[in-house]
């Protein structure tokens, strides 16, 4: 009736998963509790589960990504918390678990920190970057969301039912096969993988069609901003590489299931396939990660600099050459397992290569920052120590591109401080960096600066404190993913990195307070303009939040900075630009599609985790139902008349009037122009 | 500030009669074409997921492993018939295509109806050579290249399983709903797909079929 699930599945005899399942149940009803409570279900449901504005989708993945990133990270205090106590020791965590934990750690920072973090922020600032309502298909933009929550949930689940896979963050077999891994937890993994790897393949669909069709009049590809050029090579690579991890995570759940020989070590079966494939999407997606990051970055330092991006043109370039090249680097991450000397040279040199591409753009910011008018706020210090450290992780990468060098320094930890460097430097920091940035935009007040400064020096410092002394021990022959060890020389270096990851949490605590003091405060903190950074792309054209269809009119694109060029004219002439003729606007209509979606992949991916399979059968039939529902709706969209459009419009024009006209009487006009 | 009214489209609205090509010139791009163009990036995708299974059958091929290899087991007859099936059923399906555009009801449901058939028959082929495969003992599980085998083209076969669903979806709406605008942009998404279909059922044809015959 059930499968392979039994009351054993409930981890009764460990300590350690038991306690925080059941702290995380008791959170999550009350939570639920507190919600329904308060009656705030209707207004969940109609104006966040059921939305399909890609503002509110992009809110919802960055949301998603900040619970996952509480996750993942007491997971890596765990880890340094372990090694802490275990020299000449077994520490607290047995081996079994200390397993999961890593894996668990890398699985959920990629895929449900990073990933949605950089996704949701594309998604939200895109279609207002490029002067546009909303994405290409509103709807399969929730079903991404959600798809993606659910890989989010299943995940979770593991630690309450059941366990995580113990394989590592990317399940290499022949380990990985049934044989050596008899439990569920690579099931749970390929499954969440599978169903959330979907979501993000259809947003990358999604966003593709978005940069490529829907830009304002006006914006060609040389005006689109340098973040939207990131997004579409970012989304590009979700595009090309997310069908391969979809096939080969298939190919190995085919062998587990149905005892197929893709990787196994009998009937022909090849391990290295495996290898190629999954690195042959692995490299693509750091790019995915780091190419929105990069865009954050160069919109930052532009705002911050107040001058426009240095070399656009070459940033455009060295966006699309890494593109390209992000594909022909996938070996580097095995030159061990026999490719041969040829072989590892070429792909040695085209890793090498990369570092081209990034450098022109870390010059560009340098370039750009140069001779500005700097202000440093929070997410210019990001972007600043985003330069600095990510300088460093990439040399080490360079390093470690080179195939004699790698063979010393595989599997230690020096390669963990490697990723980590380039990772928590360039897209975490990148990530904080746009979520401060547009903060304002989403909720229309601003992050307490005081606090986020105390943040980022902490997250700065703690990643120093933590991730120098891996590269000192992963020189010195420490392996990744040791449970316990005994060689003295290691140990100080492991408790400082222990007192790093201290640092950082302290960091991650100053940043919940400055979300909770800010959204006390909010009412002090209104910004009621839309333009609170004195910004220069369209998304600050318009009210923050901006309405359900982001545009009243949509705007016309005349140059490269399209905003700054009505700003600029508005200053000189002490007034806004005539008030456009107001039309009724058409926004798609909200549907619980994605969620519903979403709720029988679930319960589709939990039967087939644990072989229950008339729920499977019945999962299956739910989707396919909610498509042929979803097929013969008749209304589609919600009309907003022109009335209500004028009005909100012209409430927001005169806030902006008013600031125009104190600006003026604060500076006479030459000064602005000067400033300019 | 926002400056120009635009006199046509606006992004997101299925009542838009923009014709932008989406280069920047004139706004977004219309419905149709969007639809469209974002449903080739779909059928791209797809494409390189079946390449990946395409990489590990080249790998995999000769990892017979006691095995039958593929010339023993192939039966041009039958491959002959599946071929032939499919590129019937994508034929009638451009014939649907243009019924649809003619507004013919009668038409399309006969198309439709014959491309469905032909899916159908091609569908039975392959079940009943994969059964004879399991019956004689060389199911995918047998080696490496069956797994592969069974895999590649197996894949192909559950992509016209869900085609088939969603045409039988298509022919409903069809006859529910009339000739309206987005189930237009539904069925040639539609048509897309069953073309594409025949697309990786020709390269599956030239490289598992044909190469395996004459190896």
């Amino acid at each position: 009736m059930f499968g392979k699930l039994t009351w054993q599945a409930i981890p009764f005899d460990q300590p350690i998963p038991l306690v925080t399942s059941a702290v995380l149940i008791v959170v999550i009803t009350g939570l639920v509790v507190f919600v329904f409570a308060k009656g705030y279900v209707p207004y969940l449901w109609k104006e966040w589960i059921t939305s399909v504005d890609h503002k509110r989708i992009g809110i919802m993945y960055c949301l998603l990504a900040l619970v996952m990133l509480l996750r993942g990270f007491s997971d890596a205090l765990m880890m340094r918390s372990q090694q802490a106590l275990a020299f000449n020791a077994p520490g607290y965590l047995p081996p079994e678990h200390y397993d999961q934990i890593f894996s668990a750690h890398g699985t959920i920072m990629i895929f449900f920190v990073a990933m949605p973090f950089v996704v949701g922020l594309m998604n939200f600032v895109v279609p207002l970057q490029l002067g546009v309502r909303d994405v290409a298909f509103p709807t399969l933009n929730s079903v991404s969301f959600w798809l993606t929550a659910a890989g989010a949930l299943l995940v979770n689940v593991s630690l309450v039912v059941g366990e995580f896979a113990r394989t590592g963050w990317l399940p290499f077999p022949p380990l990985s096969e049934l044989t050596y891994s008899p439990g569920v937890g690579v099931d749970y993994y390929a499954w969440s993988l599978e169903i959330s790897g979907i979501g993000t393949l259809m947003a990358g669909i999604n966003m593709v069609t978005t940069i490529l069709k829907m830009r304002a009049p006006g914006m060609n590809y040389m005006r689109m901003p340098v973040f939207c050029w990131t997004s579409l090579a970012s989304n590009l690579l979700i595009v090309v590489s997310f069908p391969i991890l979809t096939a080969t995570l298939a190919m190995l759940l085919l062998d587990r299931y149905v005892g197929f020989h893709f990787f196994t070590n009998e009937a022909g079966g090849n391990p290295m396939v495996f290898m190629n494939l999954i690195w042959a999407w692995g490299h693509p997606e750091v790019y995915i990660l780091v190419l929105p990051a990069f865009g954050v970055y160069s919109e930052v330092v532009s705002t911050f600099s107040s001058k426009p991006l240095f070399g656009y043109r070459s940033m455009v370039v060295a966006t699309m050459a890494i593109c390209l090249l992000s594909f022909l680097v996938w070996l580097h991450h095995f030159f061990t397992m026999g490719p041969g000397g040829d072989v590892n040279a070429f792909f040695g040199i085209m890793s090498m290569i990369i570092a081209i591409p990034t450098g022109v753009k870390l010059f560009n910011w340098l370039f750009t920052m140069y001779g500005g008018r700097i202000r440093f706020t929070v997410p210019m210090m990001w972007s600043i120590g985003f330069m600095v450290t990510f300088a460093l992780g990439g040399m080490t990468g360079v390093l470690l591109a080179v195939p004699p060098a790698d063979f010393v320094l595989h599997n230690s930890l020096f390669l963990v401080a490697h990723f980590h460097n380039v990772i928590i430097g360039g897209v975490l920091f990148g990530a904080f960096a746009g979520y401060t940035y547009w903060f304002p935009k989403a909720f229309g007040f601003s992050l307490d600066e005081r606090l986020g400064k105390a943040a980022f020096w902490c997250w700065f410092v703690g990643f120093y404190v933590a991730f120098v002394p891996l590269y000192v021990v992963g020189l010195d022959g420490m392996t990744r993913r040791m449970q316990h060890y005994s060689q003295p020389e290691w140990y100080p270096w492991i408790l400082v990195a222990g007192v790093g990851a201290l640092i950082i949490l302290t960091g991650i605590i100053l940043q919940v307070t400055q979300l909770t003091v800010s959204i006390r405060t909010r009412a002090q903190r209104r910004e009621l303009t839309g333009d609170p950074w004195d910004g220069r792309t369209l998304e600050w054209a318009t009210a923050s939040p901006p309405p359900a269809y982001n545009f009243a009119v949509l705007p016309n694109v005349e140059n490269e900075e399209p905003y700054w060029g009505m700003k600029l004219k508005a200053r000189e002439n002490l007034q806004l630009s005539a008030e456009p003729k107001y039309e009724a606007i058409e926004v798609p209509r909200n549907t619980p599609t994605g969620f519903i979606t979403a709720f029988f992949a679930v319960v589709t991916g939990f039967a087939l985790i644990w072989h229950i399979w008339w729920i499977v059968v019945l999962g299956l039939v739910g989707a396919y139902a909610t498509f042929v529902v979803f097929a013969w709706r008749d209304v589609v969209e919600t009309p907003i008349s022109a009335e209500e459009v004028a009005r909100e419009d012209r409430a927001n024009r005169a806030v902006r009037l008013e600031a125009l006209r104190a600006a003026g009487r604060a500076e006479p006009p030459q000064a602005q122009e000067a400033l300019a | 500030m926002n400056s120009v009214v635009l006199p046509a489209g606006h992004a997101g609205s299925g009542h838009s009669h923009s014709h932008a090509p989406g280069h920047g010139a004139g706004g977004p791009a219309s419905k149709r074409i969007v639809v469209g163009f974002g449903f080739w990036i779909y059928l791209i995708s797809d494409i390189i997921m079946f390449s990946a299974l395409f990489a590990t059958y080249a790998v995999l091929a000769p990892a017979t492993a006691g095995g039958p290899s593929a010339r023993q087991i192939f039966d041009p007859n039958s491959v002959a018939i599946e071929t032939a099936c499919l590129l019937a059923s994508s034929f009638a399906c451009g014939m649907a295509s243009i019924a649809v555009s003619q507004r013919s009801m009668k038409w399309t449901q006969i198309s439709l109806f014959i491309t469905g058939l032909l899916g159908f028959v091609f569908l039975l082929f392959e079940l009943h050579e994969f059964h004879g495969l399991v019956a004689r003992g060389d199911g995918p599980t047998r080696s490496a290249f069956l797994s592969a085998f069974f895999t590649l083209v197996g894949c192909h076969g559950l992509h016209i399983t869900a085609g088939l669903l969603w045409l039988g979806t298509m022919m409903a709406q069809f006859y529910a709903k009339g000739f309206r605008r987005d189930i237009q942009y539904r069925y040639l998404c539609f048509s897309l797909f069953w073309h594409a279909l025949d697309i990786i059922w020709v390269a599956i044809f030239s490289l598992v079929y044909l190469v395996g015959m004459n190896l």
